[in-house]
C-alpha cells in the first residue's frame, strides 16, 4: 500500500506525521498545530502540514442515518463518495455533485467545495450539504446549515479545512430513475467548436466535459472529445460495472510520462474514435471515474510526483486566454496526459472562497521537473491574472500569495473563522508567508 | 442471509468484515466493551443493509460472562449461524518480560478468552449439527520471536487449539476457520511505520476473511504471501534462528 498522509500529487513529497482518528472525537488536541485530512486526494499542499500533524479521518467512515424516502444521508467525515454510492445508488439515489474521483471523503469534498460535470445545472458540492458538525479546538461544537450558524457554514464550505474539524456531514442526494448514463462522445476539431458544443449542450445535458489533446497546435489547437450525457431512462437496462482492471503496484524509478509517451497517448486517445459522434449507454463508474480504475495511478509520475494546474477564466476572456494557455504549454514543449475543459454555470456556491465561478475551467497534469515546471506555471499564472481568472487551491502547490488574495477576496474574511490550532502548508504559504 | 456473533466488534478488521456482511443483509450481534462505539457501528451497519444489528457490552476477560453473551445472542437472533472472534491486544513485549502478571493478562486476553468462547460455541454448534467458527489468530503464532513472543505464544495456543477443534467438529458438520493476518494497518499497529509492500489494509484482509469463511477454508494467511514468508521462517533451523533478531 502507498504511504498514507502524502498528497495525491506526491509533490511536495514530504514525510508527514499523521494520527488516525477512528471514532468521532469529542475534543481536539489543543497543544499543537494540526490539519484535518481526509483521503489525501487533493493534489498539492492544501491537505499537507509541514512540521505538524495531520489528523486523518480515513478510518472515520460510518453512516449515521439514511432515509430512502427523502434521500437525506448523514455520515462521518471520512466516508468516501464511493461508500455513499454503494449504499444509496441501489435504492435510486445518486450524488448530487461528484468530482472525478469517488475516493474523496465527504469532509474533503465539503472543505474543497468540489464540483463535477454538472456544475452548470447543480452548482458545487456545498450547494447540496444540508448540515454538518464543526468541532473547534476551544471545545465548541456547532451544527451548521444554511440557516443555522450560517456564517460558519459559508466559511467552512470551501474553507480548506481550517475553520475546525468537520465530524459529520448531511447531504441531500438526488433521485435518479437510472444511474446509468446515456452518453455522447463528440470528436471536435478546435477550441471554437468546443465553445459551440458547450453552449449547445448546456440546456439539454446534465453532464458536460471535454478532454483536450494539448499537443495539437495551429488550427487544431484545443481539439479533443466533448462528452455529454444524461441519466438513462428508468426502463433502460443497466450496463454492468466494469471490473477493477489495473493498478500501479510499484513506484517506477522515473516518470512514465514523457514527451514520447504523451505524444503516443494523445494521438491514440484522440483517434480512438473514428466516427464523429459515438452514442453509448454506460455504467456511471467509467463515465464519472475513469481514472479510479487504475489504482494508485499517481505513481505513474515516478518519485518526483506531479502537479495539477487548474484555473477558471471568466467567459468573456475564455477563448482568448485558453488559447494563450495552450500556446504557452505547447511552446514549453510540456504536454499533459490529462487535460480537461468544462464551462461552469451561474449557480452560486455558499462558500466564502469557493473556486468554481462562471467561466471556463482548464485542468492539466504535469510531471514535476523542478524549476522548469514552476517557470511554466508562472507564465500560465500571468494569463490567468490578466484574464481575471483564478486557480484552484485543492490542486495547487505553486500559487503566489498575492495571486491568492486577488483570486479570493473572501480570504481575509475566512481568516476570521480560522481555528487557531489548525493550518495547512497551503494556508501558510498564501496567507502567512 | 446469516446470523453472526462478532466478538471484538470495535476492531478495525471486524468492522471491515461487518461492512461486507451488512451489504449481504446479515443479522449481526456485536460484542465489545464500549457501548457508544457499538451503537455507532449499529447505525452504520443498519444503513449499509444489515437486517438487524444487536449490541452487547462485555469484556472478554470476564470469562464468566461468556455463557450469558451466547444466550443473549441466541435469544435475540433466534438462530446463530456463526461466531467471528476478532478481539485482541498487541502486548508491550518488554512489559511482559518484566512482569508475569502482564504476561498472564495478555495470554488471557489473546488466548484463554478465545478458548472459553470457542468451548461454548463448539458445544452448541455440535448439538445443532452445523455452524461456523472463524477466529483471527496471527502469523506471529507460527514461531516464537524475541520481538513479541508473548503475543506469539497466545496466538500459537489459539492456532493449535483451533486445529484440534476443527478435527473434533468435522464429523458434526461444524467448520472452523483459522485466520492468520500479517501486518495490518489498524489502530493496533498505530505505532508502526506503515510503508512497504508487506502492509495490508483492514479492507483487504476483511475481503480475504469473508471469502475464506464462504469457502470454508481451514487455515488462511492474509494476504496470501504470508504463507510463503512463514514457511521460510518456520523452517530456519533453531541453531541459526536463535541468533537472528527477528
Amino acid at each position: 500500500m502507498t504511504k498514507p498522509y502524502i498528497s495525491w500529487g506526491r509533490y511536495p513529497y514530504r514525510e508527514q506525521k499523521g494520527v488516525d482518528l477512528h471514532w468521532r472525537p469529542t475534543s481536539l488536541p489543543s497543544d499543537e498545530v494540526f490539519l484535518p485530512q481526509g483521503n489525501a486526494r487533493s493534489y498539492g499542499d492544501s491537505c499537507m502540514l509541514e512540521g505538524g500533524n495531520v489528523l486523518s479521518t480515513r478510518f472515520m467512515r460510518r453512516f449515521i442515518g439514511f432515509d430512502p424516502d427523502t434521500g437525506l444521508i448523514q455520515c462521518e467525515a471520512g466516508v468516501t463518495l464511493a461508500d455513499i454510492l454503494n449504499v444509496a445508488e441501489p435504492q435510486g439515489w445518486f450524488l448530487p455533485v461528484t468530482p472525478g474521483t469517488k475516493f474523496a471523503t465527504v469532509g474533503g469534498a465539503l472543505a474543497n467545495d468540489v464540483h463535477g460535470k454538472n456544475h452548470h445545472v447543480a452548482g458545487t458540492f456545498g450547494c447540496h450539504v444540508t448540515r454538518f458538525e464543526l468541532l473547534r479546538t476551544d471545545g465548541s461544537v456547532r451544527v451548521c446549515s444554511p440557516s443555522e450558524n450560517s456564517e460558519w457554514f459559508n466559511a467552512t464550505v470551501g474553507g480548506l479545512g481550517i475553520t475546525g474539524f468537520i465530524t459529520w456531514v448531511e447531504i441531500q442526494l438526488k433521485k435518479v430513475g437510472n444511474s446509468a448514463i446515456n452518453a455522447e462522445n463528440i470528436k471536435y476539431r478546435n477550441l471554437s467548436e468546443f465553445f459551440e458544443l458547450s453552449q449547445a449542450s448546456e440546456q439539454d445535458y446534465e453532464y458536460t466535459v471535454a478532454w483536450v489533446d494539448c499537443l495539437a497546435s495551429g488550427d487544431k489547437l484545443g481539439r479533443g472529445h466533448f462528452s455529454r450525457g444524461n441519466h438513462a431512462r428508468p426502463v433502460q437496462p443497466r450496463p454492468s460495472k466494469p471490473a477493477m482492471a489495473l493498478s500501479m503496484p510499484i513506484d517506477p524509478p522515473v516518470s512514465l510520462v514523457n514527451s514520447a509517451s504523451l505524444k503516443a497517448f494523445n494521438w491514440l486517445y484522440y483517434n480512438r474514435q473514428i466516427e464523429p459522434v459515438r452514442y453509448q449507454t454506460t455504467h456511471y463508474d467509467p463515465f464519472f471515474y475513469p481514472l479510479d480504475h487504475i489504482h494508485d495511478w499517481n505513481r505513474m509520475y515516478g518519485p518526483k510526483g506531479f502537479l495539477q494546474y487548474q484555473c477558471v477564466i471568466p467567459m468573456e476572456h475564455s477563448h482568448l486566454a485558453i488559447t494563450e494557455l495552450l500556446h504557452r504549454i505547447g511552446r514549453a514543449n510540456y504536454g499533459s496526459f490529462l487535460a480537461v475543459l468544462k464551462v461552469f454555470g451561474e449557480v452560486a456556491s455558499p462558500g466564502l472562497i469557493s473556486f468554481p465561478r462562471p467561466g471556463t475551467t482548464l485542468a492539466l497534469d504535469f510531471p514535476y521537473r523542478g524549476n522548469k515546471t514552476m517557470q511554466l506555471f508562472d507564465q500560465l499564472d500571468e494569463v490567468v491574472v490578466q484574464a481575471g481568472g483564478a486557480l484552484y487551491p485543492a490542486k495547487d502547490a505553486n500559487m503566489k500569495a498575492e495571486h491568492f488574495r486577488l483570486f479570493y477576496p473572501g480570504a481575509n474574511q475566512l481568516a476570521k473563522f480560522k481555528d487557531p490550532n489548525i493550518t495547512s502548508s497551503f494556508w501558510k504559504r498564501v496567507m502567512e508567508a | 442471509m446469516k446470523n453472526w456473533i462478532i466478538i471484538g466488534a470495535t476492531s478495525a478488521i471486524s468492522e471491515s468484515v461487518c461492512r461486507i456482511w451488512s451489504v449481504r443483509g446479515y443479522k449481526l450481534f456485536l460484542v465489545g466493551r464500549d457501548e457508544k462505539k457499538l451503537a455507532t457501528l449499529r447505525d452504520d451497519y443498519s444503513v449499509r443493509g444489515a437486517s438487524d444489528v444487536y449490541t452487547h457490552v462485555m469484556d472478554v476477560n470476564q470469562f464468566e460472562a461468556h455463557e450469558a453473551c451466547w444466550n443473549a445472542a441466541a435469544e435475540q437472533m433466534g438462530r446463530i449461524d456463526g461466531i467471528f472472534i476478532a478481539h485482541g491486544t498487541l502486548p508491550d513485549q518488554k512489559a511482559c518480560e518484566a512482569s508475569f502478571g502482564t504476561t498472564q493478562l495478555e495470554i488471557n486476553t489473546n488466548g484463554m478468552s478465545v478458548i472459553s468462547l470457542c468451548t461454548i460455541a463448539a458445544n452448541e454448534f455440535e448439538k445443532a449439527g452445523k455452524g461456523d467458527i472463524a477466529v483471527i489468530s496471527s502469523v506471529a503464532g507460527d514461531r516464537g520471536r524475541q520481538s513479541n513472543y508473548v503475543y506469539g505464544a497466545a496466538k500459537g495456543l489459539v492456532s493449535i487449539y483451533l486445529q484440534g477443534l476443527r478435527n473434533r467438529l468435522f464429523k458434526s458438520g461444524v467448520h472452523v476457520t483459522t485466520i492468520k493476518p500479517g501486518f495490518v494497518d489498524t489502530p493496533m499497529t498505530a505505532e508502526f511505520d506503515k510503508g512497504g509492500p508487506l502492509w495490508a489494509s483492514a479492507d483487504q484482509v476483511a475481503n480475504g476473511i469473508v471469502s475464506a469463511v464462504d469457502k470454508r477454508r481451514n487455515v488462511v494467511y492474509l494476504p496470501w504471501f504470508w504463507w510463503g514468508i512463514m514457511n521460510i521462517i518456520k523452517h530456519i533451523p533453531e541453531m541459526i534462528f536463535k541468533r537472528l533478531s527477528l
